[in-house]
């Protein structure tokens, strides 16, 4: 490639049109140290049995998970306001919410028509596996 | 109309044009993040399907006789300890150190096969006991969710081989950069990715 | 060797002699004939006018996002005659087929017209179109000299061109899918259609797919990061909101179909059971998801059909348009009601009360916004000094028409009544009310609108007026009686009828089908006329409607560049700003230009894409292999090429805005 389009491409490259923001030593070691114990407190919790509460133990597994996830976002993904001038964040919220409609959505819609249609259903969930 | 120059600056009309090359913002970060949510949706959708067909087991078996939950979470130190190089590797780019780049990228790759192996291994295992696709709606739709997870890392680790070579060609130049960049929106969001699996496909499936 | 079934069945998959109906379907044959003919005419023209070079070298390689839209809406041009086709076919067999006559065409064939006619209709004519017109008008509307990513913007139309050709060899090798448009499961699985049919339908609508996503994402980036210094979100012109609005649509919408086909796929070709009947499968799960994608797609189709209205009325009202932020804002606001409306498709299929109820309001809330639009445009006429040209033409025809199919619409949104006519004509009428008087009518109108910008002169507004006309009566006389025999309980998708009452509503379709066909000609008779007539229709201003936004700043077609300098923004409507105070266009200083590189990536990747559809389809796994990895293989390829860009230099800048310069002196002289 041309020396000259090179230089030109640097020249993107500087005025941070990129818009990313880059983590530190730091920043990954304390991502990666918050996700294994958010990682390890689940496991431990299902595979010991911790609590007597099936719910409880599923609203735990859930809510570590959202925290896990928004670790991730922070320490690893660089997730803020102002990376691309907010349209990162923009998108990201968007997606969310379309993804909370299409799973929300959907399980609810399914689970009606589940019980309407079909209240025979539960013999399918019965396991029968030696 | 060529001699209404000097007219036009009597009345001062404003700026309409650029005397000088504009230069948008490169928008690939952008763009690539955007693929992200769209591929973000293809998960959405299957772990929908999980949530609606994950407990018609068909009269097979359940998470509970098939997940060893210690395999999991070994996969998944794996896949924490990828994001963790990998962040490394994005380090020693900062610093323009192509030899640290190219080590840890190795390393992040390394742990990427070993993801995929456990997760292959897993599987063969799931099958050689009967528990196929085929057998319900459940395992159909356990396999495929784990799988396209699978698919996404395997597509990773191609990636990252072939930016390897490419670093090792052309060195870190801006575009190099970038692509490691994209690169790590892409691992990471794998790893985000596979919160939502083993909460909800493997603990919440043992939990029952 | 040949004798032996399974080396052939290696070598050849499913396919096999019995695979070509054009040897015992006559109507096959005789379009088999007709379109090889054809092919050999067009391609010995090529040959023999020594084009191949050219097409190659200008348009397949182009990564010029003006010629990419020009291409998109050839490609759905083309489509819109298939699909047409299939339509009038359809019409011709309702209207014979009625007690003891059995009309031309086996339920077996009818059903994969229907099929073919909904899936082209969509797909290869509506979506090209949209993207097409974004394509070329977005980048010169916001001041940008091409998009974000030049080349996937080939590669996109090229994907779009191979799902294309996909659907279009169904009509000869094999058969296309017998289960309407959306393929719903069981009837598609592989137990009840073991055929190639849905796999064509599959595997077109997933390579075309990955072609719509990617514009999709590159039209998002290309307004959010190349718009001109000056141009705030809320200074863009109101068909730039809309594609923005629309692309964000297709990013959040698309990958869920990619997904649900991707299920029907493992369904059918590994034997999981996400849809199937038993072992734990659900079909109706299949309908759930795909209407999540199916619903935001109807608005990813009349979005920019609304921001064509918008650019319309206010230039041939001579006005800025009426209520500019609440038209944004109605843009927006329809954006994310889109994907809380999807289960009016299947009320019938039995949800409760609570379901149904919650669907069914927030789909009568999503015509609200769509209704302030209506009367946006309402008062900027109002008071305007409005010039009846062919795009105002259909702009108003599009008024009126859609809020009849609006307001049937809303009809259709009442649980209750939606019982009684769901999957009735009352319904193919509705949608075919608002996508043909809101989608249909809209592109027309954009494609008048801007040809001059494309090709620099006019349609002919005589066979423009034509056009308009029969298509807006030919619609009436079409749909008005399938509202009517949807009211007396007629269901769709019928290939024939007993009841001989009938018969006359159906022949008034026919009719008016045929005044479509005549408005269709019409339509091609003026990019003939006008061809022929150009020079008396040329534009050498570059503005010929005095319009107001910034592509009729630059001339008439624009040059590669489209701008030799990047203009400044201080207005909405920032042509007609300029205009006003004054602009003087520049006539020196010119730099080198940076532009990108042609290429052919996009159109080989494409290909390979095809060849592995093909095999998909039919089986022939060793194809599969090859043509998978080569593909990976010439992306991974691609990406080694660094070299992509490359500078007009000034001095051809020079010449170009030169002759410019002088064909505008000779106009004010």
């Amino acid at each position: 490639m041309s020396t000259h389009s090179h230089a030109h491409d640097d020249h993107h490259g500087h005025d941070h049109g990129d818009g990313a923001s880059h983590g530190t030593f730091n920043s990954y070691l304390i991502g990666f140290i918050l996700s294994v114990i958010l990682t390890a407190i689940p496991f431990w919790l299902v595979m010991d049995g911790v609590l007597d509460s099936k719910v409880a133990t599923a609203a735990w597994i859930m809510g570590l998970g959202v925290v896990q996830i928004v670790v991730h976002m922070v320490y690893f993904l660089h997730m803020n306001t102002k990376s691309e001038g907010g349209w990162n964040m923009l998108a990201l919220i968007f997606t969310l919410v379309i993804v909370a409609i299409a799973i929300a959505g959907s399980l609810w819609v399914m689970y009606h028509l589940n019980t309407n249609m079909m209240p025979q259903m539960d013999h399918e969930m019965i396991r029968s596996f030696g | 109309m060529t001699m209404a120059n000097t007219t036009a600056s009597q009345t001062e009309a404003p700026v309409f044009y650029l005397k000088e090359e504009h230069h948008p913002q490169n928008g690939t970060m952008l763009g690539f993040w955007l693929y992200l949510m769209s591929d973000c949706l293809i998960f959405a959708i299957l772990f929908a399907t999980h949530g609606v067909l994950g407990r018609n087991y068909a009269a097979g078996p359940a998470p509970v006789d098939l997940f060893d939950l210690e395999l999991v979470a070994i996969n998944t130190s794996m896949l924490l300890f990828s994001s963790i190089t990998y962040g490394f590797a994005m380090l020693a780019m900062e610093k323009g150190s192509i030899k640290g780049t190219q080590t840890w990228l190795a390393i992040t790759g390394l742990f990427g096969i070993a993801f995929v192996g456990l997760e292959l291994y897993e599987f063969h295992h799931l099958w050689y006991i009967g528990a196929t696709p085929m057998r319900s709606g459940f395992l159909s739709s356990f396999y495929t969710l784990v799988a396209t997870h699978g698919l996404h890392v395997t597509f990773g680790i191609i990636w990252l081989v072939t930016l390897m070579v490419q670093v090792a060609k052309r060195g870190l130049i801006v575009e190099n950069k970038r692509r490691l960049m994209c690169l790590s929106l892409f691992w990471h969001f794998l790893d985000v990715i596979w919160i939502g699996v083993f909460s909800v496909v493997y603990l919440l499936g043992v939990l029952g | 060797m040949f004798s032996n079934p399974d080396l052939l069945h290696f070598i050849f998959g499913r396919l096999s002699l019995e695979s070509f109906p054009m040897f015992h379907e006559p109507i096959l044959a005789v379009t088999f004939a007709g379109v090889v003919l054809g092919g050999i005419v067009v391609l010995g023209a090529l040959t023999y006018f020594k084009l191949w070079g050219y097409l190659w070298r200008e348009w397949i390689t182009s990564i010029d996002h003006k010629k990419i839209g020009i291409m998109y809406i050839i490609l759905a041009l083309v489509m819109l005659l298939r699909g047409f086709a299939d339509a009038i076919m359809m019409r011709a067999q309702q209207a014979i087929a009625f007690g003891d006559v059995a009309g031309y065409l086996p339920p077996d064939h009818y059903d994969q017209i229907f099929t073919a006619h909904g899936v082209i209709m969509i797909f290869f004519v509506a979506m090209p179109l949209v993207t097409g017109l974004m394509n070329f008008v977005v980048p010169l509307q916001i001041g940008a000299r091409d998009v974000a990513f030049p080349f996937l913007n080939n590669f996109s139309f090229w994907m779009t061109t191979a799902g294309a050709i996909t659907v279009m060899i169904s009509l000869f090798v094999g058969e296309f899918a017998k289960t309407g448009w959306l393929a719903y499961p069981p009837l598609s699985d592989i137990v009840y259609s073991p055929g190639v049919g849905v796999d064509y339908y599959i595997w077109a609508l997933q390579i075309a797919g990955v072609g719509t996503l990617l514009s999709g994402v590159n039209l998002i980036v290309t307004i959010v990061k190349m718009r001109a210094p000056g141009m705030s979100m809320m200074k863009m012109p109101v068909f730039t909101w809309t594609s923005l609005c629309t692309n964000i649509l297709i990013v959040a919408a698309f990958p869920v179909l990619t997904a649900v086909l991707v299920l029907l796929s493992l369904d059918r070709y590994v034997g999981t059971n996400f849809f199937t009947n038993d072992l734990g499968g659900n079909a109706m799960m299949y309908v759930n998801l795909i209407w999540i994608w199916g619903h935001p797609e109807v608005y990813i189709l009349i979005l920019p059909a609304f921001g064509v209205f918008s650019e319309v009325v206010s230039t041939f009202c001579r006005k800025r348009l009426f209520g500019y932020s609440s038209m944004v804002y109605a843009t927006i606001v329809i954006t994310i009601l889109s994907y809380l409306v999807w289960l009016h498709h299947f009320f019938t299929m039995g949800s409760g009360a609570s379901v149904n109820a919650f669907f069914g309001i927030t789909t009568m809330i999503i015509s609200i916004p769509t209704g302030a639009k209506i009367f946006n445009w309402l008062f900027t006429m109002y008071k305007g000094r409005i010039s009846f040209d062919v795009p105002m033409l259909w702009t108003m025809g599009f008024m009126l028409t859609f809020v009849i199919g609006g307001m049937t619409g809303v009809m259709l949104a009442v649980p209750p009544a939606d019982f009684v006519l769901h999957n009735s004509l009352f319904l193919i009428a509705h949608f075919h009310n608002v996508i043909i008087g809101g989608v249909v009518f809209g592109m027309f109108a954009g494609i008048v609108y801007w040809f001059p910008k494309a090709f620099g002169y006019k349609l002919d507004p005589f066979w423009g007026k034509m056009s308009f006309w029969f298509w807006l009566v030919g619609f009436y006389f079409a749909f008005m009686p399938l509202y009517v025999l949807g009211l007396m309980g007629v269901t769709r998708r019928m290939n024939h009828f007993d009841d001989g009452s009938l018969q006359i509503w159906f022949i008034i379709a026919a009719f008016g089908a045929v005044l479509i066909a005549i408005g269709i000609a019409s339509f091609l008779m003026s990019l003939v006329v006008s061809f022929i007539k150009r020079e008396e229709l040329r534009d050498e201003t570059g503005d010929p409607w005095d319009a107001r936004t910034l592509e009729w700043s630059t001339s008439s077609p624009p040059p590669a560049y489209n701008f030799a300098f990047t203009p400044v923004v201080h207005d909405l409507d920032a042509w007609a700003d300029m205009k006003k105070r004054g602009y003087v266009r520049p006539t020196s200083g010119f730099l080198d230009i940076h532009m990108p590189k042609n290429t052919g990536a996009g159109a080989i990747l494409a290909g390979m894409s095809l060849v592995l559809g093909f095999a998909l389809i039919w089986h022939i796994w060793w194809l599969v292999a090859v043509s998978f990895i080569a593909l990976i293989g010439t992306a991974i390829a691609h990406t080694f090429n660094y070299n992509r860009d490359y500078h007009i230099p000034a001095s051809e800048v020079v010449a170009t805005e030169e002759e410019r310069t002088a064909l505008l002196a000779k106009q004010q002289a």
